[in-house]
């Protein structure tokens, strides 16, 4: 009984996969570092060539590995480094959420950021927003409902 | 190739300390041991305390050799510092470069954590995700492109004729490409040049001259690049020269036109709007190439259809009304962008009164003032054109170091300024004052040319100027300008009445910067600036290979620094053609036609055209659809398409990404033994 009360009063860590694109958001993670900017630990980046690479089946697969929440991370809209493919990434994430909602997961856990390699700061803020509204929403329960 | 799960692949796993940099913040020694206990497929796993030096990478290669490592995993900085480094490692090991992962334990776990626990297991699970991706990696041939030895300069100002000047001197053929009429951009419009007040034509103008009639340079001015395909050492470029109305093979530069014309029109370019043009011109006498534009919205003939003026003077009949804009494709190996900047528009300004108060001028209109060939002939009056100022003050930083306007220093402008007060005391004798916040003179000879500045009297107020007005208060300020000005070394508020206010206006990118970086496939900072690829030691590179930058369009400098960019870019290009060629990396989608059903869905996906669709009535989906290497720029947006599956993103495949998931979700890898072993026994 105690030991249950004492899993509860511990804060729960959420786990964040972040798929990042190697010409803006990567290289913002590279800046946030050359900044010594302290963000929350709870994200694990993966490295694509294009946020356009990103493939919604990753999302699921992050969160049957047991992923609290995914991050999606590209250059601006306009500012892909291959010229326009972020727009799909746009209309797959948003295609992505609508199914997600059907399965029943929340909203939060999955986050499309914009960072360009020179916003380090701006990907290390988003980064520990996610990461604080992920803790909110707790771990992520998937199939919980049946019993599994 | 080894199967990924096979008991044949063999890991090294190499944890580095980075001196501190890693090892003050992470237990690399616990996390090379807990690597090597833990994760699959791992034969050895050591930490160092710099992996990148020449015995870290010896460790590596005597371990390949030595263990038959088939796979290795350096855990150290950001792959785009040390990849090529390790790469190099393997390859000289005798394994192929591409069977290595890099993990970043650098820039995202040691310098964004302090707690030393959490660090080493965030390293743990990044580890994990290497080793486990690694595993997938496959030995791949770098691609190799030949390098078109031609060479696209844009934008003819000073950084751009020194790129141009530097590459065609080296014997590389130049397209030169420039919006205006002439050769020159804003050196053209300048008097002096700081800090050794040299006649600022007199040093561009031979430049001009010799790029104008270089034997290896194509003049391309009046012209604008209008598309841009293909990748380095193949661009494929279309120019648009537009129509000058008149034929350049016959035209002799006599100027008769320019003469005849009976059109005036306000010079807003050249002349920042103090003097006149006629509609057919040239920006000024020297311009390069010496032909005259006729500007067709101010021509009388097009837009009333009658007068000729021009056509009727001309000595050889070189006016052609019914010139066409050509468009022209080149073929180009490397670019040089050189584009430059916009001056600050003063008038966002209101409380300086530009645009409504006459004597507010801006920097640039000042240069023409002040420039011997400019519409006063060098007499610094005021905007009556008659009266000689007798007390003038300068501003600093009009549009700069302002969160209001722009946050970043301008660079030139001190020095501007600086150049602005000697040469209204030497031609006017007037009182000079100086409002600026700092005074910034860093390079070379600049200081003592401030403090020479100093010693000619004149008078140097610390504090950022709030307000110019025309409104009396005190008396002796009737017809004045009142500057109002807190003096921060003397802590109190003054009101400077003055006859001339001089705006030192700041630079910002060109208003089509965005536009032009989206053409050639590069980006600008958060400031609109073109963003070279390493701050400190790639200034001239951009993140897209091929294309290079030079002068203002990187962020605001002066001439100095603006000619040192020019000749680093031609250098950097020059290093490239004297290659021949270079290897690209072996990231390219490829179809695999056996699944391929023809939907067609990754055809529209593809912004460089590699997609196409080869019709083939024998299969289900009436055909295939191909991807041409090429062209392929690797972004893998169609492999994500595909709902086949049929399309393989090389060395970004689903296998290895997905394998990356599960590695760095090994939260408790404990548990996941458990879970494995497990699955093994039922």
């Amino acid at each position: 009984m105690l030991d249950k009360v004492a899993e509860q009063v511990k804060p729960f860590d959420p786990v964040i996969v972040g798929f990042t694109c190697n010409w803006c958001s990567y290289r913002a993670a590279d800046s946030a570092g050359m900044a010594r900017i302290k963000y929350a630990p709870n994200v694990r980046l993966i490295r694509l060539m294009c946020s356009g690479r990103w493939d919604p089946q990753f999302v699921l697969k992050a969160f049957a590995e047991g992923a609290d929440g995914v991050l999606i991370s590209g250059c601006h809209p306009g500012d892909c480094h291959y010229l326009e493919q972020n727009y799909k990434t746009i209309r797959r994430y948003e295609l992505l959420k609508q199914t997600l909602a059907s399965l029943g997961i929340e909203d939060g856990r999955v986050k499309l950021v914009w960072a360009s390699a020179a916003e380090g700061a701006i990907l290390a803020e988003e980064i520990d927003h996610m990461v604080a509204e992920v803790r909110a929403l707790g771990p992520l329960n998937w199939g919980g409902n049946h019993g599994a | 190739m080894i199967p990924a799960n096979s008991d044949d692949v063999r890991i090294g796993v190499y944890v580095c300390q980075c001196g501190s940099n890693i090892g003050s913040v992470v237990d690399c020694e616990g996390v090379a041991a807990w690597a090597g206990e833990n994760l699959p497929h791992v034969a050895v796993a050591r930490e160092n305390k710099f992996m990148c030096s020449s015995l870290g990478q010896e460790m590596i290669e005597k371990d390949i050799r030595e263990l038959g490592l088939n796979r290795v995993v350096v855990a150290a900085c950001s792959p785009h510092l040390h990849e090529a480094t390790f790469r190099g490692a393997c390859q000289r090991a005798g394994l192929n470069p591409f069977l290595f992962d890099m993990v970043s334990i650098r820039e995202q776990v040691s310098w964004v954590n302090t707690d030393k626990g959490i660090a080493t297991e965030k390293a743990k699970a990044l580890i994990s995700g290497g080793v486990r991706r690694v595993a997938h990696n496959e030995p791949l041939d770098p691609i190799t492109v030949k390098i078109d030895p031609n060479v696209l300069v844009v934008g003819g100002g000073i950084a751009g004729i020194q790129a141009a000047l530097e590459i065609a001197d080296a014997g590389y053929h130049v397209y030169l490409v420039e919006r205006e009429p002439s050769l020159g951009g804003h050196m053209a419009q300048f008097d002096k040049t700081f800090p050794t007040l040299d006649c600022s034509a007199c040093i561009l103008t031979p430049k001009m001259f010799t790029a104008g009639n270089h034997k290896n340079i194509t003049l391309l001015t009046y012209s604008e690049v209008e598309k841009v395909d293909g990748y380095i050492g193949n661009f494929t470029v279309r120019i648009r020269q537009k129509a000058r109305k008149l034929n350049t093979a016959t035209c002799t530069g006599c100027g008769l036109c320019e003469e005849k014309c009976p059109k005036k029109v306000i010079d807003d370019v050249f002349e920042a709007g103090l003097g006149y043009r006629k509609a057919i011109y040239r920006p000024f006498p020297q311009a390069v190439p010496k032909y005259p534009v006729i500007d067709t919205e101010n021509c009388t003939y097009f837009q009333r259809g009658t007068c000729k003026v021009c056509q009727k003077f001309c000595p050889t009949g070189a006016i052609d009304f019914g010139q066409e804009d050509e468009v022209l494709t080149v073929n180009v190996g490397n670019i040089i962008l050189a584009t430059g900047f916009d001056l600050f528009d003063c008038r966002r300004i209101p409380q300086y009164g530009y645009g409504r108060l006459a004597n507010v001028f801006t920097s640039l209109e000042f240069e023409r003032l002040s420039n011997a060939a400019g519409p006063t002939g060098g007499k610094v009056v005021l905007r009556d054109g008659v009266s000689v100022p007798q007390t003038v003050c300068i501003v600093h930083c009009a549009g700069s170091r302002d969160r209001n306007y722009n946050k970043y220093c301008s660079a030139i402008c001190c020095m501007q300024s600086l150049k602005f007060a000697h040469l209204v005391k030497e031609r006017t004798g007037a009182r000079v004052y100086n409002c600026y916040i700092d005074i910034r003179t860093p390079a070379k000879a600049y200081d003592e040319f401030y403090q020479h500045i100093i010693e000619e009297g004149i008078i140097f107020v610390r504090g950022k100027v709030a307000e110019v007005t025309d409104a009396v208060r005190l008396a002796g300020e009737e017809g004045k300008l009142i500057v109002q000005v807190e003096d921060t070394l003397v802590g109190k508020q003054r009101r400077i009445p003055v006859d001339m206010v001089i705006l030192s206006a700041g630079l910002e990118p060109r208003y089509d910067a965005k536009e032009v970086g989206k053409l050639f496939g590069i980006s600008c900072s958060m400031d609109g600036w073109f963003i070279e690829r390493h701050p400190k030691l790639d200034p001239v590179a951009t993140m897209t290979d091929g294309i290079f930058i030079a002068g203002s369009c990187q962020g605001p400098k002066d001439i100095p620094a603006a000619v040192a960019q020019g000749a680093a870019a031609a250098a950097r290009v020059q290093g490239l053609i004297s290659r021949r060629e270079i290897t690209l990396e072996p990231v390219r989608a490829q179809v695999d036609e056996a699944k391929c059903s023809g939907c067609r869905i990754c055809n529209t996906m593809c912004p460089f055209n590699a997609i196409s669709f080869r019709a083939d009535p024998t299969r289900p989906g009436g055909g295939v659809t191909e991807i041409n290497p090429a062209l392929c720029q690797g972004c893998g947006t169609c492999v994500a398409a595909c709902p086949a599956g049929a399309i393989r993103g090389t060395h970004f495949t689903d296998e290895q990404i997905m394998a990356q998931i599960e590695g760095v979700l090994l939260r408790n890898p404990a548990r996941e033994h458990a879970v494995e072993k497990e699955a093994v026994y039922a």
